[in-house]
């Protein structure tokens, strides 16, 4: 029964024939020639690949079954019950088989599993915090490992020679050194598994981390060294060899270094002048890194260092150099990657453990060097930590040296050495294999398992997970500046000093060098800034309408902000002098009305019902370009471009004559809405939505124009406090939110409730190649973001009557920016009547010659005291408009536009 | 050692000095070489342009804010004491003495007892002071902006700046004043060890 179960896993046992079965392939053709086969089991032609994936499936299972249990994870660390289950199937596969078939390959992991594991922890290590802590890093990496080398080896000598070892292990002193080695250095993937979890301070996490990274070049150099004594037998060495050792070491170290720094340079110059072909710019970031630990590897030098380096060197210039769509992928690839490949280590690692060959057990070796291992590493890192405080501006305290010993896991590193072991040359192999299994799991398992109440209880500090604010960055600079002028006022060339002389030199060179000159001219502050504003904004759009519709909304980065009408203030301020476009996040304070629940309600239920089959029209497929076509770039500009002076004739409050630009307007705004979409949402990135909160100013669309730069939004404070702002004064952006009805004006609504703007759009859309829609398992989270953005709008005022040539025209330019993103779900809510009928007036006053822009002049005139009129949304389709004559206009309009739905309005504006 | 002592004992009130300050005779010494460097017209008493002849200082966007820092107002120069007092700011917090964060740096809290005024409080004052140029209390949009302006040089465009500065008054500003007060601005560096961040290391 037990042998049918195990059935299941029939390729278990082909691995070690593929090859041979592949020999076969060839005859595979003959045997069929005469014969026509429907359906042939062709496994010996799968399978590896197959065997790979499965693996991969497994684990990827594995670790989200392990994160069912909420408690039960933060209890065990992962590592632990990955090795657990890889003990599980190792069983298994040794009960059906006989004989382990699988076990961690040294090449497998050296060429393929760690640099995955390696290259993101280089990638996305934080270089200010690791260059501040380099000089401990340093210590603990060399001074820490040799110490622990030698000690772990010449006391396991002692112990052999006093008889505690068996005699079984036929090693000599040589052979411990190398074990000791092999055995000493702290290993990156466990210590990252582990650390992860654990979250104990930045300090303490880069300097356990760091050295486990570039403790790399120490074993390698004494793994070589020794095994080469090994070789020619300890009688033979010379004292010559003694500093050929040391060379190497320098060589190892030093050139893996230079060679992850050729490579960081290399790949940053190339994304350089990727701005044509973004595809393909995650591609090159992996293959550069990745080639950069193989070149490494080529020369036999530390091939972690080269990886480490060149992940940190280049970062800075590859990140601002690639598009935020490949930055994404870049992450989310690589976490992804290095997580399949931590997991598989862990499981193989279990696997690897039940194998009878590995068996040779002694006791006495093994508790030694579990004791001997745990008490160098304390005694090292309290002596080495002492030496550092001197040197140290924050010095390490106790706590922190006991996390530091304690952290000092081995992993699979160790392993994959100690299986490389030649066991000719190193008869007691078998003995080195077993004790490095051993302790492997028992400092991944047993400290993995108890670092985290040891953390706890002796309450080290810990990570904060906490985004800076403005603020900080700004500070943070200029102390910077601030101390880099003491050390000089004070006559030192201490670390500030070259960190600045570093700066200047990076700044005036290697940065003109390596980044493109459209990024090179951009501000870091600047960019933080724009960072946070999106962080604000996709935490806003996150957190749904919860957070906007009650009366407050606190922004992550704004603590201290208690609630928002203070504020406004500052925003009016800004809004007045600035020309910005303005999504006001922060018309919150005006209470939604009933209306526009019921309204947004309606609108959600419809779209999720309705949008989807339209689904049918997405046929744009392009294996080159992601996103954007021609078309669809040059859609975007005109959106962008049209948004903002939209936004700044809001803002301004200025009458233009409103023939002129209006045509365009309407083209545009139609045509934007599906770019925006397909931009943003289809591809599931985050959404760059900088949405500046407040203060924002539109003029940063421009420069920001690259393509992948994705969509801006840009919130401005509305200003509804009355005090401040005159009424006249035209309310910018409030237009567009408040979802109004008048009469002869259904500029509000449209404005106001995305969805109706979009309406107009979404003829066009489908008629259109590129059209995508909203995945649908984004729909909800849209939906949602949408309706937080509805509801801000919507301040109560006196509805002024429009002439309804205004108004119809407003209609059609009124879309908010907000809305382009709702129209795409939202506006098959109200369907094909209102779409149809939005589209009939745009052709219909398409004709009139140039310009709609000036519309948004009227609007933006008009529509503070509109808005304050309109509660809320009216719309043909579905509620009373609080103002009688709103829905009637709507509704005359209506007939009118049916007829003329999709086909006759795309043709116009294409 | 012998040219330490030689060194000290040109220094009036030398061990007043060092136990106010913290500094080691090596230290002092050192500073004391450095002091007489810079001040190239053996006054005793550095001059704004002294501290203008550093070179790095030149090309140090708020480096004039720091030149700025060491003369009290009113003064027109420093002489060797103040010069090591205000140094002593960025010394790092003793490490015998392990200080709780929360409280005010030794220096200035030994400082505020002797007989020298204190010219800053602490730290965090001293970076204040940064900002606040016209020294009423608080950091106006404008300075703000004088700031951000050195710092970014060329690299944004002045809606940048402003939008910046806008935002990061908006940020801390908590009474609405339009300006950030000192008390705000510690506020907004609570979470940021100050300690660590604006703490040098003096070497001997």
């Amino acid at each position: 029964p037990l042998r049918r179960v195990l059935l299941i896993l029939p390729f278990g046992t082909p691995l070690g024939g593929v090859y041979k079965e592949r020999t076969k392939d060839a005859a595979r053709l003959s045997e069929f020639n005469g014969k026509m086969l429907l359906v042939s089991w062709e496994w010996s032609y799968v399978q590896t690949p197959y065997i790979i994936a499965i693996w991969i499936l497994v684990a990827s299972v594995a670790k989200i079954l392990f994160h069912f249990s909420q408690r039960f994870t933060t209890v065990v660390p992962e590592s632990c019950m990955l090795i657990l289950l890889g003990l599980v199937l190792g069983g298994i596969v040794l009960l059906t088989s006989k004989k382990q078939l699988y076990q961690l390959e040294p090449g497998l992991f050296f060429l393929f599993l760690l640099p995955t594991i390696v290259g993101d922890a280089g990638y996305f290590m934080p270089a200010r915090l690791f260059f501040d802590n380099l000089g401990a890093i340093l210590l603990y990496a060399v001074v820490g490992t040799l110490w622990n080398a030698f000690c772990t080896g010449f006391c396991l000598y002692g112990v052999k020679l006093l008889g505690i070892i068996d005699q079984k292990v036929q090693a000599g002193l040589m052979e411990f050194l190398l074990f000791g080695a092999l055995i000493s250095a702290v290993d990156p993937v466990a210590v990252l598994a582990v650390f992860e979890e654990v979250h104990v301070n930045e300090t303490l996490f880069i300097i356990v981390f760091g050295e486990s990274l570039l403790n790399d070049a120490v074993t390698v150099v004494l793994y070589k060294v020794y095994m080469s004594f090994v070789e020619v037998g300890p009688e033979n060495v010379q004292t010559a060899d003694y500093f050929k050792g040391v060379a190497s070491f320098l060589i190892v170290s030093i050139g893996g270094t230079m060679v992850g720094l050729i490579f960081a340079a290399l790949l940053a110059f190339i994304t350089r002048f990727t701005k044509k072909v973004r595809i393909i710019e995650p591609l090159l970031v992996f293959l550069m890194v990745y080639l950069a630990y193989l070149t490494a590897e080529l020369f036999s030098l530390s091939a972690i260092l080269s990886m480490t380096f060149c992940g940190i060197g280049c970062n800075k210039y590859v990140e601002a150099n690639i598009s935020q769509k490949s930055r994404t992928t870049v992450k989310y690839t690589m976490k992804t990657l290095a997580s399949i490949a931590e997991t598989i280590i862990f499981i193989f690692l279990g696997i690897s453990a039940v194998d009878k060959s590995k068996w040779a057990w002694d006791t006495g070796l093994i508790s030694c060097t579990l004791i001997f291992i745990f008490v160098f590493r304390a005694l090292g890192v309290v002596m080495q930590t002492w030496v550092l405080n001197w040197f140290r501006l924050v010095p390490l305290d106790k706590i922190d040296q006991v996390v530091m010993s304690y952290g000092g896991l081995r992993g699979a590193v160790a392993f994959a050495l100690v299986v490389l072991l030649d066991a000719e040359r190193v008869p007691a192999k078998d003995y080195f294999v077993a004790t490095t299994i051993i302790v492997v799991f028992f400092t991944v398992m047993f400290q993995g398992l108890t670092i985290k109440p040891l953390v706890n209880w002796l309450k080290v500090p810990r990570a904060t997970n906490r985004k800076p604010t403005i603020n900080e960055e700004i500070h943070e600079r200029a102390f910077d500046h601030c101390l880099t002028a003491v050390e000089d006022i004070a006559g030192l060339n201490g670390y500030h000093h070259w960190r600045d002389k570093w700066e200047q030199f990076d700044k005036n060179y290697l940065s003109k060098l390596l980044l493109r000159k459209s990024v090179y001219r951009k501000s870091e502050l600047w960019e933080v800034y724009q960072k946070i504003n999106i962080r604000d904004a996709i935490s806003v759009i996150d957190q749904g309408g919860n957070v906007l519709t009650s009366a407050r909304l606190s922004l992550p980065s704004m603590a201290s902000r208690a609630s928002f009408p203070e504020v406004t203030n500052v925003t009016n301020y800004l809004r007045e002098n600035g020309s910005g476009v303005c999504l006001d996040l922060q018309v919150i304070d005006n209470v939604p009305g009933a209306k526009v629940e019921e309204e947004s309600e309606t609108h959600h239920f419809l779209a999720g019902n309705l949008y989807k089959p339209r689904r049918r029209y997405q046929s744009h497929y392009s294996r080159h370009f992601m996103t954007v076509g021609d078309h669809e770039r040059q859609d975007r500009e005109i959106f962008q471009r049209n948004m903002k002076s939209r936004m700044e004739t809001h803002s301004n409050g200025c009458f233009l004559s409103l023939l002129q630009r209006r045509g365009s307007d309407v083209k545009e705004q139609d045509l934007n809405d599906k770019p925006r979409r397909n931009v943003s949402w289809q591809d599931k990135d985050p959404v760059v939505v900088t949405v500046e909160s407040e203060d924002e100013k539109g003029e940063h669309l421009e420069p920001e124009k690259e393509e992948d730069v994705g969509i801006t939004f840009v919130a401005r404070k509305v200003p509804d406090t009355p005090k401040e702002r005159p009424k006249s004064v035209p309310a910018g952006l409030e237009v567009c939110q408040s979802p109004s009805v008048a009469p002869p004006s259904p500029t509000c609504s449209e404005r106001n409730l995305p969805w109706k703007g979009g309406i107009g759009t979404l003829p066009v859309c489908v008629s259109m190649e590129a059209t995508k829609i909203i995945p649908i398992d984004l729909q909800q989270a849209w939906n949602q973001s949408i309706s937080s953005l509805e509801s801000l709008a919507s301040p109560p005022g006196p509805v002024e009557p429009l002439h309804p040539r205004v108004s119809a025209l407003s209609r059609l330019g009124g879309q908010r920016p907000v809305s382009y993103s709702g129209s795409g779900v939202s506006g098959s809510g109200f369907g094909s009547r209102g779409a149809g009928s939005i589209v009939a007036q745009g052709i219909a006053r398409f004709e009139f010659p140039p310009g709609g822009e000036e519309k948004e002049e009227e609007e933006g005139a008009l529509s503070d005291q509109e808005q304050e009129l309109q509660p809320l949304v009216s719309s043909s389709v579905r509620p009373p408009a609080p103002s009688p004559p709103g829905p009637g206009s709507r509704a005359e309009e209506e007939p009118l536009c049916v007829p003329e739905e999709p086909g006759h309005s795309a043709p116009s504006w294409q | 050692m012998g040219s330490t002592n030689s060194t000290l004992s040109k220094i009036p009130n030398v061990e007043e000095l060092m136990q106010e300050t913290g500094f080691t005779p090596a230290h002092i010494v050192r500073l004391y070489d450095r002091f007489e460097a810079l001040d190239k017209e053996k006054t005793g008493h550095l001059r704004p342009q002294d501290f203008g002849a550093i070179n790095r200082l030149a090309m140090n966007p708020i480096g004039d804010r720091i030149i700025g820092a060491f003369f009290s107002p009113g003064q027109e120069t420093v002489d060797f004491h103040s010069f090591v007092r205000i140094l002593a700011h960025f010394r790092p917090a003793d490490k015998k003495r392990p200080k709780d964060p929360s409280m005010p740096e030794p220096v200035n809290s030994r400082t505020s007892k002797l007989k020298y005024p204190p010219l800053v409080f602490s730290l965090i004052s001293v970076a204040f002071q940064l900002y606040d140029q016209d020294k009423d209390g608080k950091i106006s949009r404008a300075e703000l902006l004088q700031v951000l302006r050195s710092m970014l040089e060329m690299q944004v465009t002045e809606e940048q700046l402003e939008s910046i500065a806008d935002r990061t008054i908006q940020e801390a500003d908590l009474d609405k004043d339009d300006a950030i007060s000192f008390e705000e601005f510690r506020k907004s560096l609570e979470k940021v060890n100050i300690d660590h961040k604006m703490s040098i290391r003096f070497l001997r």
